[in-house]
């Protein structure tokens, strides 16, 4: 029990701490800045969340994002249809590496790192100076501003809800899971694991997509190296947000909480602590560090 | 009672307003998105010393320092938003993305919060920009060549950090000068990143496959690594451009003593970044003749006066230049025509 709520716990925690260092962001304008970053976090933590969920590593998210960002900022605003081609492409691209991955029985942390240059290499190749700007549909739904409660918290429970719905609630959703979880039952009740690595794959590759695109809304332009920090951040969040690396246990909830509460503890909390800047760096380590090992406590009691 | 908080809201509003020339509860927060090397260190130190003076002068309530934990563009705008939310009233820049970083500064203008960039500058036309003209910087460095080898000859280029405009912008400046003086030929160019070791090993793969070499222009953290490359390879001393560190100037001066080596050096000071701080400074306090976007000098040295600037120059560091608030006047001045 104590675990499942460990996320939500956690994302208060920091939510209390930066109330308390400056009510000022405890606002409809201040979630409104302080999250609206957060929601191309969390859609690249769900991204990870289903590879993880297939006993996977994705290593490759980060510059993935990066690439669809330059897309987006090029091709989906001037040629609208070849970006959407690209892009869908690119989510194929992602198919593919999920039937390679299985049908050579390849270690997808090998294959993931060879895709991450291939990305950042394509990224450049898109977008060699920074520049581009966002399409303006997507300008205006990032920046869309509803009545009483901030976008970005009404985006974050859209993705968790849906994805929750999708993989936890759904007779695909367990055979999804139960691809990581345990395989071989699956096999012998005759489901195809090829299909199933293939659809996670492509689920990964979806809201690597949708993350790019998020992020180039609020950015308004691209650059190539735009996407590469959050490789790390997405398994910190799944991490956070009480899945495991192996075993098909994830949870969508818990990683969205996750990707919040590490959006929120690395920058805002950092910035209004007034840490002198010789220490900033270190202390972000810190704050990552505490809220990670934290959660590792307290599931190993529960052990 | 809060028809009362919005009366005296106001009414301050107004002291402000009508208290021209006084900024001295204004908040300037810095945001930086690296501290990894000298340069940068050295531009966090020229800031400290001049904003601290300025807090403890009253001049402004606060100038705080806010560097990020990576180098990447999502956490410097997540920054700038919470710096917006800290209710700063300016925001001085070293941005690691001229485009990326645009709507986090977009969102600053529209809180009403100035920003003023530098180095790293950011293109949304609704902030400030400090920037030195580093195309001039590289013609320059070809201008100078020239009078040390007029006989002209071959040319080796260290390039800079790939992909920053900062590198584009010398080497454009370069390409120049080459264009103006015909009788040098660059036959080999590497990248050093602004970084000694980098520039050394690179300047020491390629220079095994070139014709001699008369002169090497570079972009500054890179002449002393490319001296290193040649003297570990047995090839005669060229004319190396250098680029304002204590190591290059140090070693030019050492080859001075033992011979008249003749040379120039030239950078961006790192102390542009206390001129920021002073543009800042001077748009809160009301001026709007300030042009977005402002040029400044570049520092530069020579053979009769870089002997004087070594001595203050921190081991390891390098040379700088503090804007007092007359300087940043002048400098502003100079650019409104």
């Amino acid at each position: 029990m104590l675990r499942s709520l460990l996320p939500a716990l956690s994302l208060a925690l920091v939510v209390i701490a930066i109330a308390w260092l400056n009510p000022r962001a405890i606002s409809y304008f201040g979630f409104t800045l302080m999250l609206n970053l957060a929601i191309p976090i969390a859609l690249a933590t769900i991204a990870q969340m289903f590879v993880i969920a297939g006993n996977e590593l994705d290593l490759s998210i980060g510059t993935f994002v990066g690439f669809v960002g330059c897309v987006t900022a090029t091709w989906l605003k001037d040629a609208p249809l070849l970006g959407v081609i690209i892009l869908v492409g690119a989510i194929g691209v992602y198919a593919l590496l999920g039937a390679l991955i299985h049908l050579r029985n390849l270690p997808s942390i090998v294959v993931t790192l060879g895709m991450s240059f291939v990305w950042q290499g394509l990224a450049i190749l898109v977008l060699p100076k920074p520049g581009g700007k966002a399409p303006d549909w997507l300008l205006s739904l990032m920046a869309f501003k509803p009545p009483y409660i901030p976008f970005p918290i009404i985006a974050a429970l859209v993705i968790a809800a849906v994805v929750h719905f999708g993989l936890m609630r759904t007779s695909y959703g367990v055979i999804l899971r139960g691809s990581g979880g345990n395989p071989a039952a699956l096999r012998r009740a005759g489901w195809s694991l090829l299909r199933t690595k293939i659809t996670l794959f492509a689920l990964t590759g979806l809201f690597g997509v949708l993350s790019g695109m998020a992020l180039i809304g609020i950015t308004t332009s691209a650059d190539a190296n735009i996407g590469n920090g959050y490789t790390l951040l997405a398994i910190a969040g799944v991490i956070l947000g009480g899945g495991e690396f192996v075993g098909g246990r994830v949870s969508p909830i818990g990683a969205v909480l996750g990707a919040l509460t590490l959006a929120l503890a690395a920058s805002p909390l950092l910035t209004f602590m007034h840490i002198p800047p010789d220490w900033q760096v270190a202390a972000n380590g810190a704050i990552l560090i505490i809220v990670l090992a934290a959660r590792v406590l307290i599931s190993r009691r529960e052990r | 009672m809060k028809k009362l908080l919005v009366l005296s809201a106001m009414a301050a509003m107004l002291a402000s307003g009508t208290a021209m020339a006084d900024t001295s509860g204004k908040k300037i927060a810095f945001s930086n998105n690296y501290a990894g090397n000298s340069w940068r260190q050295a531009m966090l130190d020229s800031y400290a010393i001049v904003t601290k003076k300025a807090v403890e002068d009253k001049i402004v309530a606060a100038a705080d320092i806010f560097t990020t934990a990576d180098k990447e563009v999502p956490t410097q705008a997540a920054q700038v938003q919470n710096l917006i939310l800290q209710g700063y009233d300016a925001i001085v820049i070293n941005a690691g993305s001229p485009d990326a970083l645009n709507g986090a500064v977009k969102q600053a203008c529209d809180a009403g919060i100035v920003v003023v960039s530098f180095d790293g500058i950011v293109t949304e036309p609704c902030a400030y920009r400090v920037v030195v003209d580093f195309k001039d910087m590289g013609r320059q460095e070809v201008e100078q060549m020239a009078k040390f080898q007029p006989k002209g000859g071959n040319l080796l280029e260290i390039r800079g950090l790939a992909g920053t405009s900062i590198d584009d912008a010398i080497h454009a400046g370069i390409l120049e000068g080459v264009a103006a003086h015909p009788q040098f030929k660059i036959v080999g160019s590497v990248t050093g990143d602004w970084d000694q070791t980098t520039a050394q090993k690179a300047v020491a793969t390629i220079l095994p496959s070139l014709p001699d070499i008369v002169g090497v222009v570079d972009q500054g953290g890179d002449g002393y690594g490319a001296a290193q490359a040649f003297a570990a390879a047995g090839k005669p001393r060229p004319t190396i451009i250098m680029g304002n560190r204590q190591d290059e100037l140090k070693w030019w001066k050492e080859q001075k003593d033992k011979d008249g080596y003749q040379t120039w050096s030239a950078s961006i000071a790192p102390g542009v970044s206390s001129l920021a701080f002073w543009v800042a400074q001077q748009v809160l306090d009301g001026r709007t003749d300030i042009p977005h976007d402002l040029l400044v000098p570049y520092l530069a040295f020579t053979q009769d006066d870089f002997e004087a600037a070594l001595p203050k120059i921190k081991e390891g560091g390098v040379a700088t230049h503090e804007y007092t608030q007359e300087d940043a006047l002048a400098a502003i001045k100079a650019n409104i025509k």
